[in-house]
């Protein structure tokens, strides 16, 4: 990671345990591999030729540009609804976490204890446990079937929370912020100018977990949806793939599998670019020598 | 990772000592408790209120008491799925946690070539969403234009249907752990990565082989990370709903619209209209749930204070 002794170089390499590994390596690599090789396909050569090898003529990019026009090009807006709810649910998921967790480790405040003993508690609870019961008080409210009714669930993330506490309790020295307060700053001054950018690890890792569960969302948008307008990416492919199952329904399959590998690469992508930060928000500076 | 040793409250307390407690703290914290009082707290109040009403074609919506409990206790659905996911967590969760624990192991030991690499690729399928990769598995499965189907056309072989009724368990056991199976690593690794260096060159002064240093050194030291993995991956069985619900449409008869306790719930509310029966069965699930948590986190203090 980020510091690695010079001893743990030098330690011997072994092949053996290389190729064991492997195995993981490769189960792993296996369903991308299928998704990727199938995605270069047509309907017709999908259902005929072996899983794992090309096949027919390279149609990735007919492919793709089925999958982005189909149906008036739904595929488009629900990529566009999935963004809004990732920029808004994990972006405030992020900021609410990120306040919270300083709150909690740098400040002694009335109620602290009852605030960990919930929050604690609520990592506890299964979050799909919470859905019927939130779905049935949302639809009192009016929210459901609205873009909010996916979006203000997401704006909590106790384990993000969990892990910004941990982050800022060892990020900010306590001098740091007496420093700053003795030159005259203000609380916001002082969190805004001296402790976001020393938890900038924490706060990358956080924002790239809530995005993924964000962007990744099946239960929550499949009971509080109803309207395909405003689904987001995973109801509408899952939606693609029972049309063939519906009498009189056009298999797509093809553009479900092209369609599936669009919706993965950017997730993907982020993870690789951004390794550095969140890796190191991980192991949050316990590398201690 | 250090966020997975307990954070201990007021850790940075020295700052505010000498000052004394404020409300400052709430102008930081409140809004997450606000959002999180609605979302949360708000849900279960009214998920509870829910279960002591039950609503006839008629008479209306009258009190019933703990009636919808009693209910729930003599439901077989509701049995039946709750024992298939406790099957499920028997075996999966602990087969999960080995392989990730080995390759955790394996990559913080140096050993390997392009660790790095190895890190990043186990970890990928968890940004794969549940949906795409049960829909690239369920497709893997098929018998038509599946893995399967396709291994059994090359070479003759008959491999049993991964979607017949014996081994679907089995069968969204792999997906889950191929979805899991590097998130679980990369809690692991990165708890392994706190270990003091210096912990290792006492032992190799010693003369401690890597299997006594495993044992006696890693193992201890990461016990945090194990608990909160399993304790999570717990969680994530008994709230089983994507993977069942997304194959469903490939084997309708296989599974049932109760074959998982979350499902059975789902269903109970989005095809049965009976809310009040389904905020019941939630409730007890998410208690269910809490208490084998917590089971688990009791008896690894336990241990942890024997030894």
């Amino acid at each position: 990671m980020t510091t690695t002794p010079a001893r743990r170089d030098r330690a011997r390499r072994s092949p053996l345990l290389t190729a064991l590994t492997a195995l993981m390596l490769i189960y792993s690599l296996v369903p991308l591999v299928w998704l990727f090789v199938n995605s270069t396909k047509t309907q017709a050569s999908l259902l005929d030729s072996f899983g794992l090898w090309f096949s027919g003529d390279f149609s990735l990019l007919t492919n793709i540009r089925d999958t982005l026009t189909y149906d008036d090009g739904v595929f488009v807006r629900w990529l566009g609804n999935t963004l809004l709810y990732v920029v808004i649910g994990a972006g405030g998921a992020t900021a609410l976490a990120t306040l919270g967790g300083y709150a909690l480790a740098k400040f002694d405040f009335p109620g602290k204890r009852g605030v960990f003993a919930t929050v604690i508690g609520a990592v506890a609870v299964p979050g799909t446990a919470l859905a019927v019961p939130t779905f049935l008080m949302f639809a009192k409210l009016g929210l459901t079937n609205t873009p909010w009714a996916v979006i203000i669930p997401s704006l909590i993330s106790p384990f993000g929370l969990y892990l910004m506490w941990t982050y800022a309790a060892q990020a900010i020295p306590g001098e740091l912020m007496e420093a700053a307060r003795v030159d005259g700053a203000g609380e916001l001054r002082t969190f805004l100018r001296v402790c976001v950018p020393l938890l900038a690890p924490g706060i990358v890792t956080v924002a790239l977990f809530t995005m993924v569960a964000t962007w990744n969302n099946y239960f929550l948008p499949l009971i509080m949806l109803k309207d395909p307008d405003w689904y987001p990416l995973t109801l509408g492919l899952n939606a693609w793939n029972d049309q063939a199952a519906t009498a009189g329904g056009e298999p797509i399959f093809h553009l479900v599998i092209t369609g599936s590998l669009l919706t993965i690469l950017p997730l993907l992508a982020a993870f690789l670019f951004l390794q550095r930060y969140w890796q190191s928000g991980l192991t949050a500076g316990g590398v201690k020598d | 990772m250090t966020a997975l040793a307990p954070p201990t409250i007021g850790r940075g307390r020295p700052v505010r000592a000498r000052r004394g407690r404020s409300w400052t703290g709430w102008a930081f914290v409140g809004p997450f408790m606000a959002v999180f009082a609605f979302v949360f707290l708000a849900p279960i109040a009214y998920a509870i209120w829910l279960s002591l009403f039950r609503t006839r074609l008629i008479g209306g919506t009258s009190f019933v008491g703990l009636e919808n409990y009693r209910q729930v206790f003599t439901d077989p659905k509701f049995w039946e799925a709750t024992g298939r996911v406790s099957l499920f967590l028997a075996v999966q969760v602990p087969v999960m946690l080995f392989l990730a624990l080995l390759v955790a192991l394996a990559i913080d030991s140096g050993r390997l070539y392009g660790r790095a690499f190895f890190r990043v690729t186990v970890f990928m399928p968890y940004a794969v969403p549940a949906v795409v990769a049960t829909l690239m598995w369920g497709f893997m499965y098929g018998n038509r234009f599946g893995l399967v189907g396709n291994l059994n056309e090359a070479f003759g072989l008959s491999l049993p249907d991964p979607l017949s009724p014996d081994l679907m368990l089995a069968s969204i056991g792999n997906i889950v752990t191929w979805e899991f199976v590097g998130y679980n690593m990369l809690i692991f690794y990165s708890a392994l990565q706190t270990i003091p260096r210096s912990l290792y060159e006492a032992a190799e002064i010693d003369g401690a082989g890597q299997l006594h240093v495993i044992r006696s050194i890693k193992l201890p030291a990461i016990r945090g990370a194990l608990l909160i993995a399993t304790i999570f991956s717990i969680i994530g069985s008994f709230q089983l709903f994507n993977e069942p619900n997304i194959l469903q449409s490939l084997a309708p008869n296989v599974i049932t619209t109760y074959y998982t306790p979350n499902m059975y719930a789902y269903s109970l509310s989005f095809s049965g209209q009976q809310y009040d029966y389904s905020a019941t069965v939630a409730i007890v699930m998410g208690v269910l749930t809490m208490i084998v948590a917590y089971a688990v986190q009791l008896r690894a203090n336990r241990k942890e204070r024997r030894s």
